[in-house]
């Protein structure tokens, strides 16, 4: 209540520097309606919505490619030593209340963020400093080639001076992007407002409106009834009878998120990579793909999709062959029972999986891969959970497979995630686990050192097959989002990183 | 009166301890590492992995024992003090306080609704009995047995899509109540229009209504004089037993509708463990359960007085 207020407050101040601007309505707002609630007006707790809605920006931005594009920042460099980066601001950048956006604001606000458990605090950072008007200095302990890329990151958006109190904590969201903070009303609501000082390209629509709803079903009508603008996150089921109204375009984009089974590789009938290999060619990828994502093309073998180049493995085949899966458990000396279930003397093949119902399609996943793995012989226990219980499994190493959903997109560059996935041969919690390649694991470790683009490809490719081949974790599928769009709305497009809906290049269809 | 209202007091800090320790204890009770799922309601699934979860657990103090936090937690009630949520940091008293005004616009909103649908159709039903009551009885069966959830997924489809009057979810205007209202309303309404239905039974077919008839009362004369008070009682008494009803109502509308009241919040403060917004909220219930069933019993007494000494 208070926070609405005080958010109310500041927006009406706003106001009154700006007579000219009527209230928001129907008419002149832009309604988007998503799934994710929001609990802080702080960035580095669950900020994205600040930043998808443009309220907030970061120094470094992130294009379609994955490639760091400037933001905030015009350029950056790195010394030889790779432990000092400088940073040069736009100019004429303003924050929401007037104040100029210089660097002394800027690494003040990147200091108290780096202060709060965030992403940053990953990144060996000694101190962040201005070194004049327009360019910051970043020090570090040790070369860190992802710092652009963490800048990137929500939880180290650039706030104005006067958002903090006293202690550095956020009272207000007050940025510098194409739109200001008009009402913020947590968990549920935000309304943003064009800024007509900003920097780049300035907002055609007056006004927009994030409303977070947790059921799809509720925003699938909201699409359908015209109430919702841009609906996001509509599931993939709901998808052909959206596609028959004929005020949506149903826009469909890849996620650079991956559905895999994760494995603990210390149980004795994962040790072996032949068993491994077998489990992963008796799974159709394709038909799990089709009829539960609903999207052929989602169906790989591999982790990260084809415009991660560097880690992207050309050869790779999702193709299912359930004579050579047979084939190699039998060259293991596995037999098949009377019942048809695998036995070797008096053990049986039999895995217990755990996954999580917060995303649906998991769910149906599982009972999939149940069914698919029966029919060479494996008995697969599903058991639904929360997903915490997957990175306290790993902890105390109770866990056998986990069938997970991994954004490996939080981060631009995604080596930092591989890193603490696959990193080292205990694992990560949402990465290997008991994966041990030494040679591999250094490549990946020393490739924060890497600046030379070449090489850094060579030796990226060199892990992506290694995990390719290895099969420390089984990838099914990659993430297809779905968009509703109101034909209203024109040039709308998705940011598979999820950090902007570039409103800013929205305009209404007369 | 006032020693019912001095009772009722006593019963409220009963109340209150009782929900908070019972919550606390369910809680703990609970499968999986709290660390873990405060990181999550705070970071986001995708940030959620055992480092957050620990740095969760050190700036919380969660390695704490459980008496010790319940004692604080005791300590800080007697002092009125709620506490901080953990996954936001703001305090529960403002939180619950936001979240509070949403769900009483629409508890109260609802009831109005329901008893201006069943008061109605249950006199109906009974006055005029043969196919009306039999269609009310399935009607208001289907509807109890519907999940409240359906009823309010099906007022969408008809008020929002088909007829395009209302929209769907969200709280940005007054008409943005209405489908939650109905929702509630329409499933309240099922049982207490034949709550209604039988007492007015009871009423048109007793001795003494026949003998207001017989002493030359008209229809309306009769019903104002003798029917109103009689059917009342038992309407307003079960009204108060229908709370729960509400209640558990209250929850399932808010998510569908993202409406952002106290069972929403509660909902999401339980999948993310946050025990203090979790303790305000059930406490908060169990004392609007006190109010509202004092309020009721007032009621009762001022159309029955016969009772006696209200107690």
């Amino acid at each position: 209540m208070l926070k609405t207020l005080s958010a109310l407050g500041v927006a009406s101040l706003m106001l009154l520097s700006a007579p000219s601007i009527a209230e928001p309505t129907r008419a002149n707002t832009l309604a988007v309606k998503g799934q994710f609630e929001f609990s802080s007006l702080d960035p580095t707790r669950k900020g994205y919505v600040y930043q998808r809605m443009q309220v907030l920006e970061t120094l470094v931005n992130v294009d379609h490619q994955g490639n760091l594009i400037p933001g905030l920042a015009r350029d950056w460099q790195v010394d030889a030593s790779g432990k000092v980066w400088i940073f040069t601001l736009q100019s004429g950048v303003r924050f929401h209340d007037g104040s100029e956006l210089d660097a002394e604001a800027v690494a003040s606000s990147l200091n108290i963020a780096y202060k709060k458990p965030s992403l940053m605090q990953g990144a060996p950072i000694t101190t962040i400093e201005a070194l004049d008007k327009q360019r910051i200095k970043v020090s570090l302990s040790k070369p860190y080639s992802p710092l652009p890329a963490i800048l990137a990151n929500y939880s180290t958006a650039i706030l104005a001076p006067s958002a903090f109190d006293a202690e550095d904590k956020v009272v207000a969201v007050i940025g510098s992007g194409p739109f200001s903070a008009y009402e913020v009303s947590i968990p549920h609501k935000l309304v943003v407002k064009k800024f007509d000082q900003y920097w780049g390209q300035k907002a055609s629509i007056e006004y927009a409106s994030y409303l977070a709803g947790h059921r799809v079903e509720s925003r699938v009508l909201q699409a359908r009834s015209g109430e919702g603008h841009i609906v996001l996150g509509i599931d993939a089921a709901a998808v052909p009878g959206l596609k028959r109204i004929p005020h949506l375009d149903i826009v469909r984009s890849d996620l650079p998120r991956s559905m895999a089974v994760k494995m603990n590789l210390a149980h004795p009938l994962l040790a072996d990579q032949k068993s491994r290999e077998a489990m992963s060619l008796a799974i159709d990828r394709k038909g799990i793909a089709t009829a539960i994502l609903r999207s052929k093309e989602a169906a790989s073998a591999q982790l990260l999709p084809s415009y991660m180049a560097d880690w992207y493995v050309n050869n790779a085949s999702a193709e299912r062959n359930v004579e050579q899966a047979s084939a190699l458990l039998k060259a293991q000396g596995w037999q098949k029972n009377d019942e048809g279930w695998l036995v070797k003397g008096d053990k049986a093949f039999e895995l217990s999986l755990i996954t999580y119902s917060d995303r649906p399609e998991l769910v149906k996943v599982a009972t999939a891969l149940q069914d698919q793995w029966k029919r060479v012989g494996i008995k697969l226990n599903v058991n639904i959970t929360n997903f915490t219980e997957i990175p306290s499994g790993h902890q105390d190493g109770s866990l056998e497979l986990a069938l997970i959903a991994r954004n490996y997109g939080t981060i631009a560059d995604p080596l930092g995630i591989l890193i603490k996935d696959f990193g080292n041969a205990k694992g990560g919690d949402w990465g290997s686990m008991n994966w041990s390649n030494p040679q591999i694991q250094t490549t990946l470790n020393q490739l924060v050192q890497e600046n030379d683009p070449e090489k850094y490809h060579q030796q990226a490719q060199q892990v992506a097959e290694a995990i390719y081949k290895d099969k420390p974790l089984l990838p099914i599928a990659y993430y297809v989002q779905h968009t509703a769009v109101n034909k209203k709305v024109k040039g709308f497009r998705f940011d598979p990183y999820e950090r902007s809906l570039y409103l800013n290049e929205l305009t209404w269809n007369k | 009166m006032r020693a019912l209202l001095l009772k009722r007091g006593l019963q409220l800090i009963a109340v209150a301890w009782g929900v908070g320790t019972l919550t606390f204890l369910l809680m703990r009770a609970l499968p999986g590492d709290m660390a873990y799922r405060i990181a999550a309601g705070r970071y986001g699934m995708d940030a959620t992995d055992t480092t957050s979860a620990d740095i969760v657990r050190a700036e919380l103090g969660l390695d704490q024992s459980a008496i010790a936090a319940y004692g604080q937690w005791f300590i800080d009630l007697l002092s009125l003090n709620l506490g901080r949520s953990l996954v936001s940091g703001s305090l529960v008293i403002d939180e619950l306080w936001h979240m509070l005004g949403h769900s009483v616009s629409l508890a109260i909103a609802g009831s109005i609704l329901s008893l201006f649908i069943a008061v109605p159709i249950g006199l109906a039903s009974a006055w005029k009995g043969g196919w009306l009551d039999r269609l009310v009885l399935s009607v208001s069966t289907a509807m109890r047995a519907l999940p409240v959830f359906v009823i309010g997924l099906l007022m969408i489809i008809l008020f929002a899509l088909e007829w395009q009057l209302l929209p769907v979810a969200g709280y940005d205007t007054a008409f943005h109540l209405i489908l939650p209202a109905l929702t509630l309303g329409l499933s309240m309404a099922a049982v207490s229009a034949r709550v209604v239905h039988v007492e007015a039974k009871r009423v048109f077919g007793s001795t003494f209504y026949e003998f207001a008839r017989t002493k030359g009362l008209t229809h309306v004369q009769a019903f104002r004089r003798h029917g109103v008070r009689n059917i009342a009682v038992p309407v307003v008494a079960f009204f108060g037993i229908q709370l729960i009803t509400m209640i558990e109502g209250v929850v399932m509308i808010e998510s569908l509708f993202s409406w952002p009241g106290i069972g929403h919040g509660l909902v999401h403060a339980i999948f993310s463990r946050d025990i203090p917004v979790i303790q305000g909220a059930a406490l908060m219930m169990g004392i609007l359960f006190v109010v509202m069933n004092t309020l009721v019993d007032i009621a009762c007494y001022y159309l029955d007085p016969r009772g006696g000494q209200l107690q």
